[in-house]
């Protein structure tokens, strides 16, 4: 157990940002909700996964909708208390802990600003270890722990109770009353004991992150290369360094697919990177072979700063370093890979580890 | 009868001025220390540039200037309007209050009204609740005579303004005309925080901006000039002085899109990478359709994030005063320490015991200037070496900024551009046009007028073609505000990017139309 104050949020946020893969949006406007409620509640507790009664209900604070909405729209922080309180009634029972859904953009940093105002603990552990675009992409689901019941609500006072067949209903559902209700809304989903979060969770998220971003911070004030210190604290590889000539956006279904195109630079002139994203980062190639596939993580960096670079950040002439992580074992499964792998997406191919797949480039 | 303009640009050490020719061309020029009152540095360069012209100052028609003042005042929080920040959004919003997240020396100078009013739009121009008017006119009579400049900023105003102009009619209709009113939709795009805290720095600085204004037309008058007066913008335009006392946020930062859009014209070239030598620094950037490449990273200005587009640059640690030290068995660094404006002192070839990047030059007989015997001991082939890397330097930054491997034609600008040889690696051909060393001011004084919109349009209701014809005529009609000649407008710059997770495609479009001078005006 230990106390997260204002320096461990901006270096969660930092982190968080890296995870998330260039989606789940700009963690700065949570970062901002997050200092705001610990300025005026004071810090958050952070407990370890096995400091967590396993019968202790614990429930994930989340966004959904267009992050674009909530930084214009910025929420009221009571969405996130009423939703909490409606399911609280629902299942007539106090709630012990909050945690984060996914490991980027807002939804790392929504349990903190929730956890202060609510005077809950916040625990080390998230359902995906990275950021994915749909609801059913949690490692819980590959454990069969459903999304509802689960309230959504918007700054307005609505909430709906969601109660559905499967989690691929619930996210059809819910993201149609999103948009109803304002295009971004606050989720409580994903209920659960805290016996589930520790099967089937990714546990140390939150201290993963604050180390990328101190790992970053530590890099620019004492001068020396961020990106190598990063690879070494995530255990990736680095993949590409380029500049950003070509970029090629369109909304279907409601999410930014696109292709980013680079050129090498350095040890990597001559070649070209095709960037392929649908919110994340979800597959990178070279003309000459695949470098990294989703479930794997793959994070653009500023070349200078080894700042993270969302998708919707990726401008011409941005001078990047693309770098790949391997995944949590749990998305390496068959029902993972069916879940999250490349077929999923759209992406015809097979879904390679990246440290082979880096491996090979090597031997080649 | 022929008519003149004059440019002027303040930056951190110098303040240039010119003066031209109805066909542009530079009748004089000029370069004089940046004082720290600002106006004293501009009346000194203007009036010398004027007595080297002997152009008579009844045909100086038009002034353009380019300043720090409105930077300054932010960055010194000094002589700052008292100002009431209002947002419209409630209950939405209150999770992250104004003014959070800036420095809190700031906060202390704007914070003081702060006002949260239930109101605003939804991303598709729905209200989110009905605008809480009770609220607003209570806000009114309570700051009365405790503002002199109110920034309003509402949900959603880029979708639909109509909050914003109504709490602006209830402000006026309390305080009268007097109070300066800033809306958030004239100034920044999505991005609630960051256009708010534009409008709110915009709103500080009116006061400012007004005597800076003053203060120019008063020093013209001096001179006997009756010109038109015009106030370089951020984006490489101009807006008249009308506007740029409305507008005041858009002066921050035009020095370097002044320099490349100067080095644009005496190069009459528009697409090139620019490299501007300056005494300390060299930055370099990229020309579009004579327009500065944008950067994709926020601006802080003052320490307050704004969503404002800077033109996009790297800056490297070679200027004409660079020092270059001498270390053992041959070895030497370059800079980043450099003599700055005390090159004439300090420099071996003025006489001076410091070793810089010009002395090389000299020495190396690629430069003329000063006493080159003072350098004539320095062994050349030692010189040699650290000039390649000068130059090494220089081609390093050019080529992270070119976004294809094809060789460019680059541009050389700024007083220490005389140090860096014709032929540049990646260059197609390198100019160093006449009038280089003050680019800045030229750049100033031959812009076009602009008006840029930025909105939000579900395009599977309205379409695309016809999003793309509202804004650009939206554009059009706020260039002509500015100053901006009909006759001669273009549209210069159209981006569309959709937005993640919202259905009817919405898209948020940016539009920039650029023109000539309404010469008649």
């Amino acid at each position: 157990m230990r106390k997260i104050g204002k320096q461990e949020i901006e270096d969660i946020a930092v982190g968080a940002a890296l995870l998330g893969t260039g989606g789940g949006g700009d963690p700065y406007i949570g970062k901002l909700m997050a200092l705001q409620a610990i300025e005026e509640n004071g810090p958050v507790t952070l407990l370890d996964i096995d400091e967590v009664p396993e019968d202790a209900l614990v429930v994930p604070s989340s966004m959904m909708g267009a992050p674009t909405v909530m930084l214009e729209k910025v929420p009221s922080g009571e969405e996130a208390m009423e939703v909490f309180g409606k399911l609280e009634e629902f299942l007539g029972e106090d709630i012990y802990a909050t945690f984060p859904i996914e490991a980027g953009g807002v939804n790392s940093m929504l349990p903190f600003a929730l956890a202060a105002r609510r005077g809950l603990p916040v625990i080390d552990a998230d359902g995906m270890g990275r950021a994915f675009p749909e609801l059913q992409m949690v490692t819980f689901y590959l454990d069969g722990i459903q999304a509802t019941p689960a309230v959504i609500g918007d700054e307005k006072g609505n909430t709906a109770l969601l109660s559905t067949i499967d989690n691929v209903w619930t996210e059809r559902i819910a993201r149609a009353s999103a948009i109803q209700m304002g295009g971004s809304v606050m989720n409580a989903m994903y209920s659960m004991r805290g016996k589930n979060l520790k099967d089937s969770g990714i546990a140390g998220i939150l201290k993963l992150e604050e180390e990328i971003g101190k790992t970053i911070r530590l890099a620019k004030a004492n001068n020396v290369n961020a990106i190598q210190e990063v690879l070494k604290t995530v255990g990736g590889f680095e993949l590409f360094r380029g500049k950003v000539t070509d970029i090629d956006r369109k909304t279907e279904t409601g999410f930014a697919r696109g292709t980013a195109s680079f050129e090498g630079i350095g040890d990597y002139k001559e070649e070209t990177l095709q960037l392929r994203f649908q919110n994340e980062h979800l597959l990178a190639q070279t003309d000459r072979r695949l470098l990294c596939v989703t479930p794997d993580l793959i994070a653009v960096l500023d070349a200078e700063t080894g700042l993270p670079i969302t998708t919707e950040g990726i401008r011409y002439g941005s001078r990047c370093v693309v770098i790949g992580i391997p995944c949590h074992e749990k998305w390496r499964t068959e029902k993972g890979i069916a879940t999250v792998g490349p077929k999923y997406f759209g992406y015809d191919v097979e879904y390679t580890p990246v440290e082979e797949l880096v491996r090979k480039g090597e031997t080649e | 009868m022929s008519t003149y303009r004059i440019g002027i640009d303040v930056g951190g050490t110098h303040t240039d001025a010119v003066l031209l020719d109805q066909d542009n061309q530079v009748i004089s020029e000029t370069k004089s220390s940046t004082t720290e009152d600002v106006e004293t540095g501009i009346y000194t360069a203007m009036h010398e540039v004027i007595t080297k012209a002997n152009v008579s100052p009844e045909h100086i028609r038009y002034a353009m200037l380019g300043t720090t003042h409105c930077t300054n005042a932010i960055v010194e929080r000094k002589g700052l309007n008292n100002i009431a920040a209002v947002r419209i959004g409630a209950p939405a919003t209150l999770a992250v209050k104004p003014l959070v997240g800036v420095p809190d020396d700031l906060r202390a100078a704007l914070g003081k009204h702060v006002y949260l009013v239930r109101g605003g739009h939804e991303f598709d121009g729905r209200e989110i609740v009905d605008l809480d008017e009770a609220h607003l006119y209570k806000i009114a009579n309570e700051v009365k005579g405790e503002v002199d400049s109110i920034a309003i900023t509402s949900v959603f105003s880029p979708v639909s303004t109509d909050h914003e102009e109504r709490a602006k009619k209830i402000f006026q209709e309390v305080l009268g005309e007097d109070v300066a009113i800033s809306l958030s939709a004239e100034i920044g795009s999505v991005g609630l925080l960051e256009r708010e805290n534009a409008t709110i720095l915009n709103a500080s600085v009116i006061r400012v901006a007004k005597t800076a204004a003053d203060g120019f037309i008063n020093a013209l008058k001096s001179e006997n000039i009756d010109a038109k007066v015009f106030f370089g913008q951020n984006d490489g335009t101009l807006m008249s002085v009308d506007y740029a006392v409305r507008y005041p946020i858009f002066t921050v930062a035009c020095g370097p899109t002044n320099s490349l859009r100067g080095a644009s014209y005496l190069g009459n070239l528009s697409d090139a990478i620019v490299v501007d030598v300056g005494g300390t620094t060299s930055d370099v950037g990229v020309l579009i359709h004579s327009f500065p490449r944008e950067s994709s990273l926020e601006v802080e200005i003052g320490g307050a994030r704004t969503n404002f587009r800077m033109p996009d640059l790297i800056s490297i640690g070679l200027g004409g005063g660079t020092i270059i030290h001498a270390e053992e068995n041959e070895a030497f660094s370059i800079g980043p320490d450099s003599v700055g404006y005390r090159l004439p002192e300090k420099a071996m070839i003025f006489g001076g015991d410091t070793l810089t990047t010009t002395d090389v030059a000299v020495a190396l007989g690629k430069v003329d200037l000063g006493d080159a015997s003072k350098v004539a001991h320095l062994d050349k082939s030692w010189l040699n070496k650290v000039y390649e890397k000068m130059v090494e330097l220089v081609e390093e930054a050019i080529d992270k900024m070119k976004t294809t491997a094809d060789p460019i034609p680059v541009i050389l600008v700024g007083g220490g551009s005389i140090l860096l040889p014709t032929e540049l690696k990646g260059a197609s051909r390198v100019l160093r046009p006449e009038h280089s060393g003050v680019a800045n001011a030229i750049g100033s004084a031959i812009s076009q007028v602009s008006g840029q919109v930025e909105r939000i349009y579900l395009l599977d209701e309205v379409g695309r073609e016809h999003a793309l014809e509202s804004a650009k005529s939206e554009a059009k009609a706020t260039a002509v505000n500015a100053g901006a000649d009909p006759e001669t407008l273009v549209i210069v710059d159209v981006e569309d990017v959709p937005l993640a997770y919202l259905p009817g495609n919405a898209t948020r479009v940016r539009v920039k139309a650029a023109g000539e001078l309404q010469r008649n005006a």
